[in-house]
Parts: structure tokens; C-alpha cells; sequence
């Protein structure tokens, strides 16, 4: 069976210190997956190097068994949300046309069938009212909808989704999860590096645990339990005592 | 055409070459770099000078293009080793290269027309003495033709390349994503800021270039929520720097060059003071209308809180109420004939009351500031 994604012995260094440390990972077609971590697990390293943004020292990630550069275009990426600049001259229905730019390629403008798609997107997300807004003055939920909004349009047939839920509030939270069971019914491969422990088992089915090595992955109910949180996050407990 | 008109062409194409790139320079955050690469480019020419030993070859452009991608990359080396600040890089390796063009100049160059005055402040009053002659045909001053050749470049390159450059310099990580390159975007940038630096250095110096390429553009993103007008709107700014700046120069037989930085910095100062919505004056204004609504509506729920009490004579009273405020009494009295007049408040027996329409509006208020929405 090909994997949708499968990592093979990724070791991610910054100068000596290793980040992430020979990475196997195996995630299977359909699944909704939270890579969880404590904060420096490198768990948004860990999506970036799989998405060709971080060069590995070794290994490699294969996308249905092939390459990132052949199957860029079937991968949807939503980046944290802090990580742009919002006052930046531009409007919702604008951020979230640059999601068919990957399909367009180099040269070509988005033009009436590029904002249609995107305008469906917002419809999605319960951002259409706020097409022409300044993005500056939305909040900080409404944000991460156009982020969303923004890699519905790329029609991925896997999402890499970092921290999506993180500082948003109760309304985009529904929304957010909503939208990510929806994806999941389409039979999309979501990957998301979530934060929030209380809310693993009840939104995804699929779960990494990872601190610089995988501790465990697989089927929620399976390894997300007390002894692999423990292990996961045991660097902290350990120093809380020493 | 007549002398006056050539120079002030000559200063608008300048102007705009320099302000479309310069959009793109300050959304990236690299007005400073700009200032670096209008400075360390004279390195290059300098070297290239000393290869040709000729002012007018195409090398001199050439090497010193290459010298302005070589301060991006100097830069951008030494900060990616995490030990050096990125604004204390510029700060290295600018006044390094600059410098070492200044001393190749008293060293070597003394006798030819290559001096850091008119490196630094160029000499456009001279410009159009310099002639484009083809077949013996005088067709105007030749950098009004360089400079012509420049914008025509950077206007191809920003309407060829508007939605690479407008995703590499909002989200870099997305781009990267979707298979465009931020490198090549950042890189060939860069390369057309040293090309723009290098052909109008001669005409109008390095100030006026990183005035040019700063200013405007700066300006513009106070006016405007959209980069296509961002960058019309820059061009406009700079084409009214340069006609104003050289009239005022005129007038009071200064430098040129000089008196219209002085224009982008007054036109600049302007805008940021009374720009509709994010002026100074206007942000300003918006504050303090702020906090007087939220005065109205302190003041309703201190009413709401205290009426029916067993002390609301004490907090209520129209003499005592400005002391369990905290507020002045001038004040207190403002904001209740403000109130009072939208029919909100109302005196009975010397103590304030609040009308319904008052305790609906203080209590919507209320809401929103507690469910922060």
C-alpha cells in the first residue's frame, strides 16, 4: 500500500544540534493527523522539511510514493498565521486568489475563474461578507479562516496545517473543525501540528507524538495514552523537578 | 526641449524607476538595504572604471549592479549565521565597500570626473549637458535615455512578475510551497534596485535615489489598502517631489538634487500627519473620540451600578458624582449634556436617572466590550 505521505530517516540539524533526529513516518490516505509536541519538539520543522521548504541532512519524504516537486500541486499548505505580515496592502478575496497561483505557474495572471473559486472558498469558511475587507482589520479568528479559505482553493488532496487553532476564537474553532471533517469525508489526508492535548481524541483520529524523534504514531486510540504523552513531553517534566 | 524641462524629465523618470521597486523594498522591510546598495554600488563602478578606464562603458553598470547583489548577499551571509543582527550587517558591510570605493577614488582617480560629491549627491543641473547624439543628431540628454531604459525594465519586470512578487514578499512560505521561488523573486530584485542605483547615481546621486525609493513609496502605504495603488500613487509623489523641489531650488538657487529629498521628506510629513485613515491627526482624533464614548458609557453604567441604592443620593448627586468618577467636574458635565441631549440621561430631584433608551444602549456597549467581539 503507498502511503500518503511517508518520511524516510529525516534528520534536520541547525548547525551541531540536531531538530529533528531520523524521522520515520508513515501517514496513511484519508486520516485527519495533529502532530503534537511540546514547544522545540520541531514539530513545524517537521512539516516544512516534509514540504521541501528545510533541507534535510538526510533522508527524504515521498508524497503517494513519489516526489514533492511531482505532486506540489495535489498539497495544500496553511503557514502560522503570524507568519505574515497583515498590514500588508491587500484584501481578503485577494490572499485568498494567491492559492491558485501554484496551478497558474509562472507568467499567467488569476483572472474571473481564479476569484470564483476563491469566493466559493470564503463561502466555506463564512468569510464571503468580508471579501473586500483590509486584512488588517480582521481579527485574529477570521485570519486563519482566509488562511484556510486560501488552501481550499489550492484543491490539495493533503493539507499541512500549522497551528491553525492557535489564539482563535470559539467560532473559528467550530468552523476550523468543521471544515477539517468535511475534508476528511472527501477522503483528504490532513495533517495538523496542534497544541491543545484536551482536544486531540475528540478532533482527529490519527496522532504523532514527537519530540525530536517520533514517540509513537498511529490510530488515536492507540497511542495517544499516558505512557507516550510521558515520554513525549518528559524533557519538561524532568527539568520541572531537577 | 529647453534645459529646465530636460531636468526635470530627467528627475521624474528617476523618481519613478526608483519608487515602483520601492514598493516592493518596503513591504520587504528593506529600506535600509536600499540605502546600502545606493552607497556600495560606487565600489563596483569604481573597480570597473579601473579594468576600462572609461566612464561611459556598459561595464561600469554592470560591475556595479553585481556589487549591489553582492551587498544583499554579504548581508543576508553574515545574518544567517544568527550572530549578527540583520540591521547591524547592513551597517558592516555597507561603510566596508563604500568606503573602499571612496579611498580606490583619492587614490587613484583624482584627475577624472568620479568624485564622492557626485556620487553622493550627483549633479543634476549637469545632466543635460551630456548629449545622446545619434548620426550627428542631437535626440536629448543621454540619461534621460539610460534612466528611460530603467523604468521601461522595472515596469516590465513589476507587471510581468506582480503576482510573484506580491506572494513572495506577503507570504514567503507559501510561495516556496507553490513553486515559487522567493530566492530568484529576492535575487533579481535586488539586481534591478542596483541596476536602477547605478544609472541614476550619475544624475541625481545616491541620496536622492534611497529618498526616491524609500520616500514615496512610504507615503503611499499610508493612503492606500491596495498594492496596485500603492505603487501609482508612490509615482505620483514622486513626480510632485521633483517638479516642487526644483522650483523651490530655483527660487532660492540651491542644490537641486538636494531641495527635492527635501520635497519627498515634506510630502512625506504631510501625508503622515493628515492622511484620512491612518494620519496621525486622524488616529489621534480617533482616540480621543475612543475614549470619550467609552466616558458615555462609564458614565450610564455608573448609574445602572448605583440607582436604588441605599447611597445612590451620595453617588448619583449632580454635585458628588464627579468624585466617585474620579473625573473633573467640567468634564462630568460635558459628557452629561452630551448624553442628555441624545435623551439618554435625565435629573429628577437632583439625582441622575437613566432612560431606558440609556440603559439599552449602556448594556448592548457592555456586552460587546466583555465578549470582545
Amino acid at each position: 500500500m503507498k502511503y500518503a505521505v511517508e518520511a524516510n530517516d529525516l534528520t534536520v540539524a541547525y548547525h551541531k544540534k540536531p531538530v529533528l533526529w531520523d524521522i520515520d513516518l508513515e501517514i496513511p490516505s484519508g486520516v485527519l493527523m495533529a502532530i503534537v509536541g511540546p514547544n522545540g519538539a520541531g514539530k513545524s520543522t517537521l512539516i516544512k522539511t516534509m514540504l521541501n521548504m528545510i533541507k534535510p541532512v538526510t533522508g527524504e519524504t515521498r508524497f503517494w510514493g513519489e516526489a514533492y516537486e511531482k505532486q506540489r500541486k495535489n498539497i495544500g499548505y496553511v503557514p502560522q498565521r503570524g507568519s505574515v505580515d497583515w498590514d500588508f496592502p491587500t484584501n481578503v478575496l485577494d490572499v485568498v486568489t494567491m492559492g491558485t497561483y501554484g496551478e497558474l505557474g509562472w507568467f499567467k495572471r488569476a483572472g474571473k475563474k481564479e476569484k470564483e473559486k476563491a469566493i466559493k472558498a470564503l463561502e466555506k469558511v463564512d468569510m464571503l461578507p468580508f471579501a473586500d475587507r483590509q486584512i488588517s482589520q480582521l481579527s485574529g479568528g477570521q485570519q486563519q479562516r482566509v488562511f484556510l479559505a486560501r488552501a481550499l482553493v489550492q484543491n490539495a488532496d493533503i493539507y499541512f496545517m500549522d497551528e491553525p487553532f492557535q489564539g482563535v476564537d470559539a467560532k473559528t474553532e467550530k468552523a476550523i473543525i468543521n471544515l477539517l471533517r468535511e475534508l476528511r469525508s472527501m477522503r483528504k489526508t490532513v495533517v495538523v501540528v496542534h497544541h491543545d492535548l484536551q482536544t486531540v481524541e475528540e478532533y482527529f483520529d490519527w496522532v504523532t507524538l514527537l519530540n525530536k524523534v517520533i514517540i509513537a504514531s498511529g490510530p488515536a486510540e492507540k497511542v495517544f495514552n499516558e505512557e507516550n504523552l510521558m515520554k513525549a513531553y518528559k524533557s519538561k517534566v524532568d527539568k520541572l523537578f531537577s | 526641449m529647453n534645459v529646465q524641462i530636460e531636468i526635470q524629465l530627467i528627475a521624474i523618470v528617476v523618481a519613478l524607476a526608483c519608487s515602483t521597486l520601492g514598493v516592493f523594498l518596503i513591504l520587504r522591510k528593506m529600506a535600509m538595504m536600499a540605502d546600502a546598495i545606493g552607497h556600495t554600488i560606487l565600489f563596483g563602478i569604481v573597480v570597473a572604471f579601473f579594468i576600462t578606464h572609461d566612464l561611459n562603458s556598459p561595464l561600469l553598470i554592470i560591475g556595479a549592479a553585481l556589487t549591489g547583489t553582492l551587498t544583499v548577499f554579504l548581508v543576508e551571509s553574515i545574518n544567517k549565521t544568527k550572530l549578527v543582527s540583520e540591521d547591524s550587517s547592513i551597517g558592516l558591510i555597507f561603510p566596508l565597500l563604500f568606503s573602499i570605493g571612496v579611498i580606490l577614488i583619492s587614490l587613484y582617480a583624482g584627475d577624472v570626473h568620479l568624485d564622492t560629491d557626485a556620487v553622493l549627491l550627483g549633479e543634476i543641473a549637469f545632466a543635460p549637458f551630456n548629449r545622446f547624439v545619434v548620426n550627428g543628431v542631437d535626440i536629448g540628454p543621454s540619461s534621460l535615455y539610460i534612466m528611460g531604459a530603467i523604468l521601461i525594465m522595472n515596469i516590465v519586470y513589476v507587471s510581468v512578475f506582480y503576482k510573484e512578487l506580491k506572494i513572495s514578499t506577503f507570504d514567503p512560505n507559501l510561495a516556496m510551497a507553490l513553486g515559487i521561488s522567493p530566492g530568484i523573486m529576492h535575487y533579481s530584485l535586488m539586481t534591478l534596485v542596483s541596476l536602477t542605483a547605478v544609472g541614476a547615481f550619475d544624475a541625481v546621486g545616491a541620496i536622492l535615489v534611497v529618498a526616491f525609493m524609500v520616500g514615496p513609496p512610504t507615503a503611499a502605504y499610508l493612503l492606500t489598502d491596495d498594492l496596485k495603488d500603492m505603487i501609482f500613487l508612490s509615482g505620483i509623489i514622486g513626480t510632485i517631489s521633483v517638479v516642487l523641489g526644483y522650483w523651490t531650488a530655483r527660487i532660492f538657487d540651491v542644490a537641486i538634487a538636494g531641495m527635492m529629498a527635501v520635497m519627498v521628506g515634506a510630502i512625506f510629513l504631510l501625508i503622515f500627519l493628515f492622511a484620512p485613515d491612518r494620519g496621525l491627526l486622524s488616529i489621534m482624533r480617533r482616540k480621543k473620540r475612543q475614549k470619550y464614548d467609552f466616558a458615555q458609557i462609564s458614565f450610564l453604567m455608573h448609574v445602572i451600578n448605583h440607582e436604588g441604592a441605599k447611597d445612590e443620593r451620595e453617588e448619583l448627586g449632580i454635585n458628588t458624582i464627579h468624585e466617585h468618577l474620579g473625573w473633573n467636574k467640567e468634564f462630568v458635565k460635558d459628557i452629561f449634556n452630551n448624553l442628555y441631549k441624545s435623551n439618554l440621561v435625565y435629573i429628577e430631584d437632583d439625582i441622575i436617572r437613566i432612560t431606558d433608551k440609556g440603559r439599552d444602549l449602556a448594556i448592548s456597549n457592555a456586552e460587546e466590550i466583555v465578549n470582545g467581539i
